[in-house]
C-alpha cells in the first residue's frame, strides 16, 4: 500500500498568541513549532500501522518553507519512510491543497490521511478539497481505519454518533482521536531520520481567501467566588443573574 | 439571485446544524436583498420548520445521500438553479466534506467556522482553537462558508417556506454506510450543539465516580464532557474530550469540576458564555477564565448543586 500522510506545522498548544502589525501578522517570536497533533498522534500513526500490517510505504507531504523541515524530520524519526516539501508559503487551503492534489496526482497513492484540522487556522478545509481535486471518495472526522484488500471499513463521527462505512480504495480520510494512539519516536528513529530522503518540490497555486486583520477576545472580568456551602446561591445567580438556566 | 444553505436531515428533521446554517442564509440574504434557499435530501414533510429560520423557499431532493461527492453534485445543481454565489453549511461533519468539495467545483474561496455574519468585505472566524479571532476576505465573486455550532443561533418567526421538488444528476455513491452507533443512550445533545455542559476531569479520581457528573447533566438536560486525560486512560468516550486537541464547544453554559484548566483545555472552551468552576485548589488556572467559582471537593459541591436544580424546577 502507498500511504501519503498530509503533514503542517503548528504553534506548540502551549504558545502565548499574539500579533504584530496592526494584528495582520502572528508573531512568531519566541514560538515553538510542533507537528500538527492532528497530522501526528493519528493521521501519521495510523498510516505507520497500516505500512506495518500490510506492507508499502508512508510519504509525508507538507507545503511551506524550510522552517518546516525540523517537523517533517520528526514524521520520519516516527516512522515514516520519506517526505516531500513543496516549497510554498501556503496562504490558504485552497492553495494548499492544489499544491497537494498535484503531487498526488503524478503518484499511484492508495490512500492519503490528514488529521482534520490544524491547531492555528482551525481550517478543516485541505482535506476534502484534496479529495475533490482527485475526485476521489473521502471521510471526514474518521475515528476507525481497517484495510482489506482493495476495501477500507471506517468510522466516522456524525450528526449524534458514530457512522460505519465502507468505501474501495483509494480515498482521502481527516483522522480524528481514536484513529490511532500516539507514538513517542524512540532513539533509533531519531537517528535514521536524518538520512532518509527530503525531496523539496517548486509548487505554485493561487489562494482564494487570506486573513485581512486578527484580534483577542476580550479579557474575562472577574471571577465571582462562591462558599462551597450555598450551592443554591449559584444555582440562583445562574439562573437570576447569567440567564444560562 | 439567491444565498442557498445545505441543511442536513436526522430522522425526517433538520439538525441543529442544518437550523443555523439556514438561519445565517436568511440573515445574510435579507442583508443583500437576495432570497434565501434552502437545499434538503431525505425524507421531510413541508418545509421542516426551515421557512421560521427565514428561508424563503426549499429545494427537496427525495432520496437521502450519505456520499460526499453525491451531496457536493447536488449541491452544485441547486446553487445553479437558484443562481446563488453564496452558499452556507454548517461547520459540522457537512462543512468538513461537502463545502470544502463545494469549494473547488464552484471555484468559490471558502471561509470554515465563521461565527458571524460578513462585514465590509470581511468574515470573522476564530483561529488557533478560539484563543484569537481573524477577519478572513475572500477574493472571488463565489463563497462557501461554514457555520460554527451554537455562535449564530437559530432564528424563528418567519412564516412557512415554499417547498418544491428537486432533482439532479448526483453520480455514483461510492462511500457506503453500513451501520450507525448513538453517541450516548441517554439521548443527550450532541456536544457540539449543547448549551449546557458539565464536565470533569482527573479531580473524580475514577470512572466510578462519574454518577455524581451525570446526575448534575441530568438533572439540567446538559451533555457531559471531559478533559484530555480523562478520555485518554479510557475513564471516558474519546468524543467527550473538549479543547484544542479535542471538540470545540461555545455552550451557553459550561460546568468543569476537578479540572485545572489547563492552555489546551481552556481553549476549547473559553468561548462558552458563562463558565463555572469547581476545584478545591484556590490557585486553579482555570478560575482566572471563570465567571462564577467554588473552592470545594466537587465531591460534596455536584450532589449539592443537582439538589439545588431539582429544588429550582420543583
Ligand atoms: C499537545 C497537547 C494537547 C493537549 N490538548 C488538550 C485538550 O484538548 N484538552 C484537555 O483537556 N487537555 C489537553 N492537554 C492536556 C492539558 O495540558 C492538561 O494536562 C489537562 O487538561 C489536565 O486535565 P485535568 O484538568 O483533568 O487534570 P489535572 O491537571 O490533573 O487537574 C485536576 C484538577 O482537579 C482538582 N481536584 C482534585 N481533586 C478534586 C476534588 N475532589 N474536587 C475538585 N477538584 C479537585 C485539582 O486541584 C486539579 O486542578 C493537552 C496537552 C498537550 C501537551
Amino acid at each position: 500500500m502507498k500511504i501519503l500522510v498530509c503533514i503542517s506545522q503548528a504553534p506548540d498548544t502551549t504558545s502565548r498568541i499574539a500579533f504584530t502589525n496592526e494584528g495582520k501578522t502572528f508573531d512568531s517570536t519566541g514560538v515553538q513549532y510542533i507537528v500538527n497533533p492532528y497530522d501526528e498522534w493519528y493521521a501519521l500513526v495510523r498510516g505507520i500501522e497500516l505500512k506495518e500490517a500490510h506492507g508499502g510505504t508512508v510519504t509525508t507531504i507538507t507545503v511551506g518553507g524550510a522552517v518546516c523541515d525540523p517537523v517533517i524530520r520528526k514524521a520520519l524519526a516516527i516512522g515514516a519512510d520519506d517526505a516531500i516539501r513543496v516549497d510554498a508559503e501556503p496562504t490558504d487551503a485552497m492553495q494548499t491543497a492544489e499544491l497537494i492534489a498535484s503531487v498526488a496526482k503524478s503518484q499511484a497513492f492508495d490512500l492519503i490521511l490528514c488529521g482534520k484540522e490544524t491547531i492555528d487556522h482551525n481550517g478543516s478545509m485541505v482535506p476534502a478539497m484534496v479529495a475533490e481535486l482527485l475526485d476521489w471518495p473521502f471521510i471526514a472526522l474518521a475515528t476507525h481505519l481497517e484495510v482489506e484488500g482493495n476495501t477500507a471499513s471506517l468510522k466516522r463521527e456524525s450528526a449524534g454518533g458514530t457512522e460505519h462505512v465502507k468505501v474501495n480504495l483509494p480515498l482521502v480520510l481527516s483522522a480524528s482521536k481514536g484513529l490511532a494512539e500516539q507514538r513517542i519516536p524512540n532513539m533509533r528513529g531519531i537517528m535514521s531520520a536524518r538520512s532518509k530522503p527530503l525531496n523539496i518540490e517548486p509548487g505554485e497555486a493561487a489562494a482564494l481567501s487570506s486573513v485581512r486583520q486578527f484580534s483577542l477576545p476580550p479579557e474575562k472580568g472577574a471571577c465571582k467566588i462562591i462558599p462551597a456551602d450555598q450551592a443554591e446561591e449559584l444555582i440562583r445567580l445562574l439562573r437570576e443573574e447569567a440567564k444560562a438556566i | 439571485m439567491s444565498v442557498l444553505a445545505i441543511v442536513s436531515l436526522k430522522n425526517g428533521q433538520p439538525t441543529k446544524g442544518g437550523l443555523e446554517a439556514a438561519s445565517y442564509a436568511a440573515a445574510f440574504a435579507k442583508a443583500q436583498g437576495q432570497d434565501a434557499v434552502a437545499l434538503v435530501a431525505g425524507a421531510m414533510t413541508s418545509d421542516g420548520g426551515l421557512g421560521a429560520t427565514g428561508i424563503d423557499r426549499v429545494l427537496h431532493f427525495s432520496t437521502e445521500l450519505s456520499d460526499s461527492s453525491q451531496w457536493t453534485r447536488l449541491a452544485e445543481a441547486a446553487s445553479k438553479e437558484c443562481g446563488a454565489s453564496t452558499v452556507v453549511l454548517s461547520h459540522d461533519h457537512t462543512g468538513r466534506a461537502i463545502g470544502p468539495r463545494l469549494a473547488v467545483r464552484l471555484q468559490a474561496g471558502m471561509v470554515s467556522g465563521v461565527t458571524e455574519l460578513p462585514r465590509d468585505g470581511a468574515v470573522r472566524k476564530n483561529v488557533f482553537s478560539g484563543k484569537a479571532m481573524a477577519d478572513v476576505e475572500v477574493s472571488t465573486n463565489a463563497v462557501v462558508y461554514s457555520v460554527t455550532p451554537n455562535a449564530f443561533g437559530v432564528r424563528e418567526g418567519g412564516s412557512e417556506a415554499e417547498a418544491s421538488p428537486f432533482a439532479a444528476e448526483v453520480g455514483e455513491a461510492r462511500e457506503h454506510v453500513t451501520g450507525f452507533d448513538l453517541a450516548s443512550a441517554d439521548g443527550q445533545t450532541p456536544l457540539p450543539e449543547a448549551d449546557l455542559v458539565v464536565s470533569a476531569g482527573r479531580g473524580l479520581k475514577g470512572p466510578e465516580n462519574w454518577g455524581i457528573v451525570e446526575d448534575l447533566a441530568n438533572a439540567l438536560g446538559a451533555t457531559t464532557a471531559c478533559s484530555r486525560p480523562v478520555s485518554d486512560i479510557g475513564w471516558r468516550p474519546h468524543h467527550e474530550h473538549v479543547g484544542q486537541t479535542g471538540i470545540t464547544i461555545r455552550p451557553n453554559l459550561y460546568i468543569a469540576a476537578g479540572i485545572s484548566g489547563a492552555i489546551q483545555h481552556l481553549a476549547g472552551v473559553n468561548q462558552s458564555k458563562v463558565i463555572v468552576v469547581i476545584n478545591t485548589d484556590p490557585e486553579a488556572p482555570f478560575f482566572k477564565a471563570a465567571d462564577y467559582g467554588i473552592v470545594g471537593d466537587a465531591f460534596e459541591v455536584l450532589p449539592k448543586l443537582t439538589a439545588a436544580v431539582k429544588a429550582l424546577d420543583a
